[in-house]
């Protein structure tokens, strides 16, 4: 589904992606997991289109999205969930999630109201808050609306940043179990994550991604089971 | 002061009230797309009363009219496009420089055109001395158009930003720019979008205001500062506070003519401009902690 091939990428003369090449199958849950400031977030942003790649190539469902503008992706199927529950603060839930439907196409306009009947069903919590305005909601349902936002245009691949980032453990959980939810209805998700462990608990594949390269990828199971990765990431033994 | 004055004063004061609040929210459209003040944007006013005048030469009123905001809508679209759209991550100084700039442009450009005669639309209905009793005082017909079609301007892009979907599209826009392109949105359509519909507003406020201020070359810079007094006063960005303000300014400025000479009514805006500024920056309806995330 997700094809990248030696990408390269930064702001402005800062490399931060080096040589990145990787790959998304459909159904799959794939994790980037990383410590800070390792490219977690750039290579998404890349993925989407907000940073423009140096070199290398993106290919998404056969198509080279690599110079694509950046608001044509969501019309092929790609969309992000971004950082930090980028909602429309200033508007309520439910024009929030009819913003997240503008990316499909002519025809398929018709579906909005089913659409947002099955937001609602996922996270029943909008809709008791959607006439509310989005910048209202608490940390956690703000999450869920932007990746109910994200799910309107019926993408064939969901890219989520650090969903968890800021979220009491109890509403991680909620939304891990929706992540694993999407899945299971055939949604392909791209996963980037602080919280390794968690994230790699969900996926079936992941990459860990170090100071802009990937260093270790491989089954779920595998990387938890790397001693490295559990000395670096998931914190199993203490550096003295 | 007789009641027959005060009504005089009262609908003086909502007549350029209403105008100032049409220029303000041609700023709060623009800005809350970009986070720039336009200040070309009294240019806009200027122009739609000017080119109106020219093309009453050819046409009937109603369609020299049009054309003029069609005209103006269309130099909106080329200045956003021309200067605007191309900048990467332009700073905000950048941008108010590049509009001061335009501004100056645009009206050189008209003093060439037009020379520094005063120009005016005719009344579009009756004359100079016809008028319309209201509540005892005498109130000309023309002074009813401004206030009606300013107030008709508000109710339409009302209706434009809460029920229409581009309209929706332009507030996603303004509300956060990054969701927005993850949306889908094209931002800078949006932005060119949002020079045109503020050119067009403005333009025809220039045209209906025309027969009783008259249009001069120079008349933007003057309705920029009123404007953008309003739009301070509102809270930048609000465009119904801005109706309440720019109406608020306005009758202000009506009655002072009665305590201090005619000759300091600009000085009231501009202090009232430098007090807002000082004590409430955010505006007299805005929240300060929303102003607090403002860059500007």
């Amino acid at each position: 589904m997700l094809r990248i091939r030696n990408l390269e990428a930064g702001y402005g003369r800062l490399r931060v992606l080096k040589n990145i090449s990787m790959h998304v199958k459909a159904g799959e849950i794939v994790t980037i997991i990383g410590a800070n400031g390792a490219g977690k977030t750039t290579l998404l942003s890349t993925i989407a289109g907000l940073i423009r790649a140096t070199s290398g190539e993106i290919r998404f469902r056969d198509q080279e999205i690599t110079r694509m503008p950046a608001a044509k992706i969501p019309r092929q199927g790609c969309v992000m969930v971004p950082e930090g529950r980028q909602v429309f603060a200033s508007m309520t839930v439910e024009e929030n999630l009819l913003l997240g439907g503008r990316a499909l196409e002519g025809g398929a306009k018709k579906e909005l109201p089913a659409l947002l009947a099955r937001q609602y069903e996922m996270f029943p919590i909008l809709r008791d808050r959607r006439a509310q305005l989005a910048g209202t909601l608490s940390g956690g349902e703000q999450q869920m609306l932007a990746m109910g936002r994200a799910l309107m245009s019926r993408p064939s691949l969901v890219m989520m940043d650090e969903p968890s980032t800021g979220l009491a453990p109890l509403i991680v959980r909620d939304i891990f179990q929706i992540i694993v939810r999407l899945r299971e209805e055939g949604n392909t998700v791209l996963l980037v994550e602080q919280n390794a462990k968690a994230a790699l608990g969900i996926a079936d594949r992941g990459y860990v991604l170090e100071t802009g390269k990937v260093i270790i990828q491989g089954p779920a199971e595998d990387l938890l089971a790397n001693a490295d990765v559990q000395r670096a990431y998931l914190g199993r033994e203490k550096i003295e | 002061m007789t009641v027959e004055l005060f009504i005089q004063y009262l609908v003086a004061g909502i007549t350029y009230g209403s105008i100032y609040a049409i220029v303000a929210i041609g700023f709060n459209i623009i800005y809350n797309t970009t986070g720039i003040i336009n200040f070309a944007q009294g240019e806009f006013v200027m122009l739609g009363g000017m080119l109106s005048i020219t093309f009453l030469q050819l046409l009937p009123l109603p369609a020299a009219i049009a054309l003029a905001v069609l005209c103006t809508m269309a130099i909106g679209a080329a200045i956003e496009m021309l200067f605007i759209r191309w900048l990467v991550n332009p700073g905000v100084l950048r941008m108010i420089i590049i509009t001061i700039g335009l501004s100056i442009l645009i009206r050189e450009a008209a003093l060439h055109i037009w020379g520094d005669n005063v120009h005016s639309l005719p009344y579009f209905i009756g004359n100079e001395v016809s008028t319309i009793a209201v509540l005892g005082a005498r109130v000309s017909p023309q002074v009813l158009w401004v206030i009606g079609v300013c107030a008709l301007m508000v109710v339409f892009l009302n209706v434009f930003f809460q029920a229409t979907s581009v309209g929706r599209e332009m507030r996603a826009c303004a509300a956060n720019r990054t969701a927005a392109i993850l949306c889908g949105i094209d931002t800078r359509n949006m932005v060119t979008l949002s020079f045109v519909l503020s050119a067009g507003i403005g333009a025809l406020a220039g045209a209906v205001m025309s027969p009783i201020t008259y249009t001069q070359y120079d008349i933007g810079t003057g309705l920029a500062i009123k404007g953008f007094t309003v739009a301070i006063l509102g809270g930048l960005g609000n465009s119904l506070a801005a109706v309440a303000a720019g109406l608020l300014l306005g009758i202000i400025e009506a009655f002072s003519v009665s305590i201090v000479p005619l000759a300091f009514q600009d000085a009231i805006s501009i202090a009232i401009l430098l007090v807002i500024l000082f004590v409430r920056p955010h505006g007299l309806f805005g929240s300060s902690a929303a102003a607090g995330l403002k860059e500007f």
